[in-house]
């Protein structure tokens, strides 16, 4: 396939803000039950801000690969059959969740507002969060689905994509959130740093058995079955007219296949053993600086990553493309 | 149900390409709006087509066959394409089969074209909208064309009536009947689409000879072997060449 850089960007971005918000709330129930440190409101605040900013870019991407974005309303219309028209809706309703936790952290809102007195510190925001949370997971399932669920894309059609797509999220917004935590709690910076070493490591495996997978994969449709002809020969002559069409365009990535491996080899590095060295060096030094660079190098890599998982589809289609003229 | 669709007969099919620019012209002029072509004489000519034919070499030389193969929307009886559409712009008319782009209501997503297996949607780099073979939906119902008339651009001028179209779901229906007794099969079987359209196979040709015929009843010499020319080494008639 030939990736549309608006959505590499959705997706990472949407990720990003995703991980950031799960890891605001993770750290908010671990402090309830005392386990962390207890941070004012603003500190979940400024961080519900970053996170749907985050989301706010992904959805504005998202908006330049349509061809007429004036109708995108339309797209909630097909919820039942059509991932992308959940994502369409999951997507704002999250950003709604965001905007509501964060609100309630800064103003500092608690369920007696509506006439319920418990004796535990945020809680409003523990139950928005908590709507959230499901959201935010939600949102990955329907961004992975939009992929697995077109089954001849066989190097997408597996819940693999699912499970990548969720932990790249949670492995970039986890590490967002540690240099976040770097520079507004320095408290939390050890906990948002192991966890996220935790998400990059478990999303090296996948993502690598991910590799493993389609290296080995065998496509199921061939020239024969495309045109229906049972022999073990057939070379494609002509494909009907000369020069490109949106199928020659579309659905080939266009890269020499060298730089093409190599770029596999760019996001392995970039998106792990760097981040995480950066990370390490961060957390040790105490230093926000390194902590940002890390995550930036990440996301370097995640967007070379996602070109990758995008451009290593082969569709079946190609199989009528495959001589000018 | 009705499902109307074209059948292919692959051993008549010549690749002369009549069905594509009849599908060009009546599509780009009639209800569907023009049809994009940029640069139809530059250097990188690109444009939208409905149908395709082309062509592949089967076997190895000198033992080869060449397959002109047209390929259009083959309206899926399970459409990859409809499930996908976030809008509902993409869809399967229940009363006749058809696979339809509601051009008001795409937003140019392409996902559709990313789920259709067959590469046949192709987007309109003009209206930003995506588009692909209706079965000249706007044709076909026309009552005020005669009878014989309404049919697909695209079966009207094929010269070698290698295109034929009908109901695949009426078993006495023209295409039922050739699909059936030519072993008409339906491209990509292993995704489960069902593909409306169908394709007739290649037929070996082999020239049974009866001895009758290389010796003529009718020739009262029973000479077959004396050619009605005179020897090369007698004058013509002109006495100038000779055979």
């Amino acid at each position: 396939m030939n990736p549309a850089f608006s959505v590499i960007f959705l997706t990472t971005l949407i990720g990003t803000g995703q991980g950031l918000f799960l890891a605001l709330y993770t750290a908010q129930a671990y402090s309830t039950v005392a386990l962390l440190p207890a941070q004012p409101g603003s500190f979940y605040a400024v961080g519900s801000a970053i996170a749907l900013a985050l989301l706010i870019a992904g959805l504005i991407a998202s908006f330049f690969h349509l061809g007429h974005p004036e109708r995108a309303w339309r797209s909630a219309a097909r919820w039942r059959t059509s991932w992308l028209s959940r994502e369409v809706i999951v997507l704002p309703a999250l950003m709604g969740a965001v905007a509501a936790y964060g609100l309630v952290h800064y103003y500092g809102w608690g369920l007696g507002l509506i006439g319920i007195n418990t004796p535990v510190e945020g809680d409003l925001a523990l139950v928005i969060g908590a709507g959230g949370v499901a959201l935010a997971f939600l949102l990955f399932l329907c961004t992975g689905m939009i992929y697995a669920c077109i089954k001849f894309l066989q190097e997408w059609a597996t819940w693999l994509t699912v499970v990548n797509y969720t932990l790249f999220g949670l492995a970039s917004g986890f590490l967002l959130a540690t240099a976040y935590a770097a520079w507004r709690a320095p408290a939390l910076m050890y906990f948002y740093g192991g966890w996220t070493v935790v998400a990059t490591l478990a999303v090296l495996v996948t993502r690598v058995v991910s590799l493993i997978r389609n290296r080995r994969l065998k496509h199921k449709s061939t020239i024969q079955t495309a045109i229906g002809v049972r022999h073990a020969r057939i070379v494609q002559k002509s494909q009907g007219f000369m020069g490109g069409s949106f199928n020659t365009r579309d659905f080939f990535h266009g890269v020499a296949p060298r730089l093409f491996r190599s770029i596999k080899w760019i996001f392995l590095v970039l998106v792990f053993p760097v981040p995480l060295a950066l990370l390490f060096a961060g957390m040790i030094r105490n230093s926000p600086v390194l902590i940002a660079a890390a995550f930036v190098v990440q996301y370097l890599g995640l967007l070379a990553e996602r070109w990758f998982f995008f451009a290593q589809a082969n569709h079946p289609q190609n199989l009528y493309y495959q001589t000018i003229s | 149900m009705t499902q109307l669709a074209l059948v292919i007969d692959l051993n008549v099919c010549v690749g002369c390409h009549a069905c594509v620019t009849s599908c060009k012209e009546w599509n780009t002029s009639g209800a569907a709006g023009y049809m994009s072509d940029d640069r139809p004489y530059g250097e990188d000519p690109t444009g939208n087509f409905f149908n395709r034919v082309q062509t592949f070499e089967v076997g190895e030389f000198p033992n080869t066959e060449t397959v002109h193969f047209p390929k259009s929307c083959l309206h899926c009886e399970d459409p990859p394409c409809v499930p996908v559409c976030p809008t509902g712009a993409s869809y399967k008319r229940p009363e006749d089969g058809i696979v339809l782009v509601d051009y008001d209501k795409c937003i140019g997503c392409k996902y559709c074209a990313w789920a259709c297996p067959y590469g046949v949607r192709e987007i309109d780099e003009h209206q930003k909208v995506m588009k692909k073979c209706t079965l000249c939906v706007d044709r076909i119902y026309d009552a005020t064309l005669p009878e014989a008339e309404r049919k697909p651009a695209c079966v009207m001028a094929c010269p070698t009536s290698a295109r034929l179209f009908g109901d695949v779901h009426d078993p006495n229906s023209a295409v039922s009947i050739a699909i059936s007794e030519n072993g008409g099969y339906a491209l990509m079987p292993e995704w489960g689409t069902k593909p409306a359209n169908h394709y007739l196979p290649r037929r070996k040709t082999r020239i049974r000879i009866h001895p009758d015929e290389l010796v003529r009843a009718d020739n009262p010499l029973k000479k077959e072997g004396v050619q009605p020319k005179p020897d090369f080494r007698e004058p013509s008639l002109d006495d100038v060449t000779s055979w």
